[in-house]
């Protein structure tokens, strides 16, 4: 729609008028502009109250490795909506079930506690990764199976329906899991221990834990769809579901693939969170699916390297709201911050035109 | 069965379509005589009532124009908390009264009749419905509901917060304490409505149905109704046809979102404590279920949803089968802890198995049946009156 409008606009004036340059330089510069305020505006009170940026520094770094665990939530939301244009509501609540496999698995079945010793303690996460990262991807996929697929020729709203009837499933299954409110995760990595201070940056240890799985697993996934065999068949199949068809590539075995990859990056997410926040509770994936849902959009839906990127965008955003305007209007503040982003460019940072948004 | 069904509709004489709502509203005006003045099912009649409201409003909004709208909560708390503002003591230190109630009339704060604050919430929330339709004009299909969505939660946030949002000595809300003492209705000078007799209420309640349905039958047939359906069908071919989309679009979520509002006034002063916690996501989902569950853009379908819907909230689950894990399984949990789950499978189940709906409107109805356009559903409908 935006660019038949600026078409429309932009195609019978010849002459450019000055407005339409001011509608241009707002439609191409508004966003970057809009995103660097909150920084900005307290980079120069820091200045002038503390005569240092430190404490903004601070706050952005742990503002990324919150958004590390954002970002892996948001390639979910946006490789599922590059195959099949539908939001996953339930991709959040997926999120939570991974927090709660990964603690629950780590403290019931292996019995890794506080006091179990170091490489005990590895191996209990590595286990509790992989596990969750399985039971998210499995749980994934049973979602596309049950509410989406047969819905796929169905009108758009009935699959966003049916996905947030998913999600509501989800939450109660975690209520019925851990009970209704926040249930505390054994601190097996000293979460708030303070590794190393560096120009006034606080580095800890579940900052590294965030980084340490996010990194490699980003770059495991962006190899995967840019090199493989079925990376390839998933892009073709986001272009254009009937060609891929047609050449031969099962669509039906591509989206679950897609489904399969996006739960077990949530999965991931979800063992990070648990470590990290040390509470976990089963509202957690509404709250950071919307978040996650918010820095797709940001970076450009179905574009794999945007999501990243306004992950860590929207964890900045959301430490420096925390800590700066209180943790209270948070929520307020991110949403602003969307509704923002589809008024300036719904299109997204990396500006993919979509069916839906463009 | 289908066409036995097709059959049997079409051996009702059709003075029966003009009879039945006469026959039904009677139904529905003596029908608290059958039972005692504020037993449950009073109550659970009267919230129908209000939620019809709420869901009629919604219709206009999701079934006729299609736009999905997740946050209509929104209007919710803006209709509630204009009762909290102009009809209780929460500003004690202001005085004023405008045709205030028989007590209300002698106590400090703002109090004005409900009547009156009724048509504050509509403007206010047809106001609001506007501001929040403004940024989703340029966006289709799930944009729209994560836009929308999105100043649910932010409204949500200023009901949990606005204790701390202070002009003055006057927060905006009361936060989870909720305002307390609410106004309740009544005619100026007057006694107003006690807890201890439902029936009035109920009786209000049904005038705001019966004032919606009107709206909602007059609305849906006339020009801008026709438009909303074009909209929803095919937005590009209705803005070819010279369907101005903006105004078209702005006032399916002014009116859907004015009437949320009535019904937010209704529930606020018959729950007489408008506190935060009332304002969730799952509300605005809990409304569309019964959209849903009657049948998109089916006016009568929308009134079964949301009248089952509600017995089953707040009858069926907590009083009837509320204790039936434990009794079947030896399971520790009951019905009530899940009931979002269970909405949650409704939604999932009638959009898999029957997404027309309960009650579905015709046009829907022989586009998902016979895989027919929009265009092709309404010469086959003519063709089925005027064979």
């Amino acid at each position: 729609m935006a660019a038949e409008s600026e078409a429309t606009q932009a195609g019978p004036a010849l002459a450019t008028s000055p407005l339409d340059v001011v509608r241009e330089a707002i439609s191409r510069y508004g966003l970057i502009v809009f995103l660097l305020a909150l920084p900005v505006f307290y980079g120069v009170k820091d200045l002038v109250d503390d005569g240092n940026l430190s404490h903004l520094a601070d706050n952005l770094f742990s503002g990324l490795s919150n958004g590390s665990i954002l970002a892996l939530i948001a390639i979910g939301y946006t490789l599922v909506y590059g195959i099949i244009e539908l939001i996953n509501f339930a991709h959040g609540d997926v999120f939570m079930i991974g927090s709660f496999t990964a603690s629950q698995f780590w403290s019931g079945v292996l019995g890794v506690g506080v006091a179990t010793g170091v490489l005990g303690t590895i191996g209990g996460i590595v286990a509790a990764l992989i596990v969750a990262m399985v039971v998210c991807g499995g749980t994934n996929v049973l979602i596309e199976k049950v509410a989406y697929r047969p819905l796929r020729s169905a009108p758009k709203l009935a699959p966003l329906i049916t996905a947030v009837g998913m999600s509501f499933i989800l939450q109660d299954v975690g209520l019925l899991w851990l009970g209704g409110s926040p249930a505390s995760v054994d601190d097996l990595i000293w979460a708030q221990h303070q590794v190393t201070y560096v120009w006034g940056i606080h580095i800890e240890a579940a900052d590294l834990l965030a980084f340490g799985v996010t990194i490699p697993l980003v770059i495991a996934m962006t190899t995967f769809i840019a090199r493989s065999r079925l990376g390839k068949a998933m892009r073709a199949t986001a272009q254009d579901p009937e060609a891929a068809r047609l050449m031969g590539i099962n669509v039906d075995t591509t989206i679950s693939l897609t489904f399969l990859l996006g739960g077990i990056l949530a999965g991931a997410a979800g063992l990070i969170y648990a470590l990290y926040q040390t509470t976990i509770w089963y509202f957690q994936g509404f709250n950071a699916g919307l978040l996650a849902f918010t820095a797709a959009v940001m970076g450009g839906i179905g574009n794999l390297r945007g999501a990243v990127l306004g992950g860590l965008i929207i964890g900045c955003i959301q430490q420096i709201s925390d800590n700066r305007i209180g943790p209270d209007w948070t929520p307020a503040i991110v949403f602003a911050y969307l509704i923002v982003i589809m008024i300036l460019k719904p299109q997204g940072l990396f500006g993919e035109q979509t069916r839906e948004a463009g | 069965m289908r066409a036995q069904v097709r059959a049997w509709r079409a051996a009702v004489p059709p003075w029966v379509g003009r009879v039945g709502p006469a026959v039904l509203l009677a139904l529905a005006i003596v029908f608290p005589f059958f039972f005692g003045v504020a037993d449950d099912t009073m109550n659970t009649a009267t919230l129908a009532m209000a939620y019809i409201v709420m869901a009629l409003g919604l219709n206009i909004v999701v079934g006729f124009a299609g736009l999905l709208d997740l946050g209509y909560l929104a209007f919710y708390a803006i209709g509630s908390y204009c009762v909290g503002w102009f009809g209780s003591g929460f500003y004690a230190d202001a005085n004023i009264h405008v045709l205030a109630t028989k007590f209300a009339g002698t106590l400090p704060g703002i109090h004005f009749w409900w009547v009156i604050i009724a048509l504050i919430a509509i403007v206010f929330c047809a106001i609001a419905g506007v501001i929040i339709g403004l940024p989703t004009l340029r966006l289709r299909g799930d944009y729209i509901a994560i836009v929308t969505l999105g100043f649910g939660e932010i409204i949500r946030v200023f009901a949990l917060n606005g204790d701390t949002l202070k002009i003055g000595d006057y927060a905006l809300t009361n936060g989870r304490q909720g305002i307390s003492a609410v106004d309740a209705i009544g005619f100026p000078g007057a006694t107003p409505f006690s807890q201890l007799n439902l029936r009035p209420w109920y009786w209000v309640a049904l005038g705001m149905v019966v004032i919606t349905l009107f709206v909602n039958f007059r609305v849906r047939d006339s020009r801008l109704g026709r438009a909303w359906i074009a909209v929803r069908e095919d937005e590009v071919a209705a803005a070819a046809m010279g369907v101005p989309l903006v105004r078209t679009k702005l006032l399916a979520y002014a009116l859907g979102a004015g009437l949320g509002g009535m019904s937010g006034a209704f529930l606020g002063s018959y729950l007489t404590n408008i506190t935060s916690d009332s304002f969730l996501f799952s509300f605005s989902i809990y409304v569309l279920a019964m959209v849903i569950l009657g049948g998109l853009g089916s006016i009568w379908g929308v009134v079964v949803g949301a009248i089952a819907l509600t017995y089953i909230n707040y009858e069926l689950l907590p009083n009837q089968l509320n204790n039936l894990p434990h009794q079947l399984f030896d399971l520790d949990f009951q019905l009530t802890d899940v009931q979002f789950a269970i909405f949650g499978g409704l939604l999932v189940i009638m959009m898999v198995l029957r997404p027309e709906g309960l009650l579905p409107e015709r046009r829907r109805q022989l586009e998902l049946e016979h895989g027919i356009g929009a265009g092709d559903a309404i010469a086959h409908e003519m063709e089925m009156e005027h064979p």
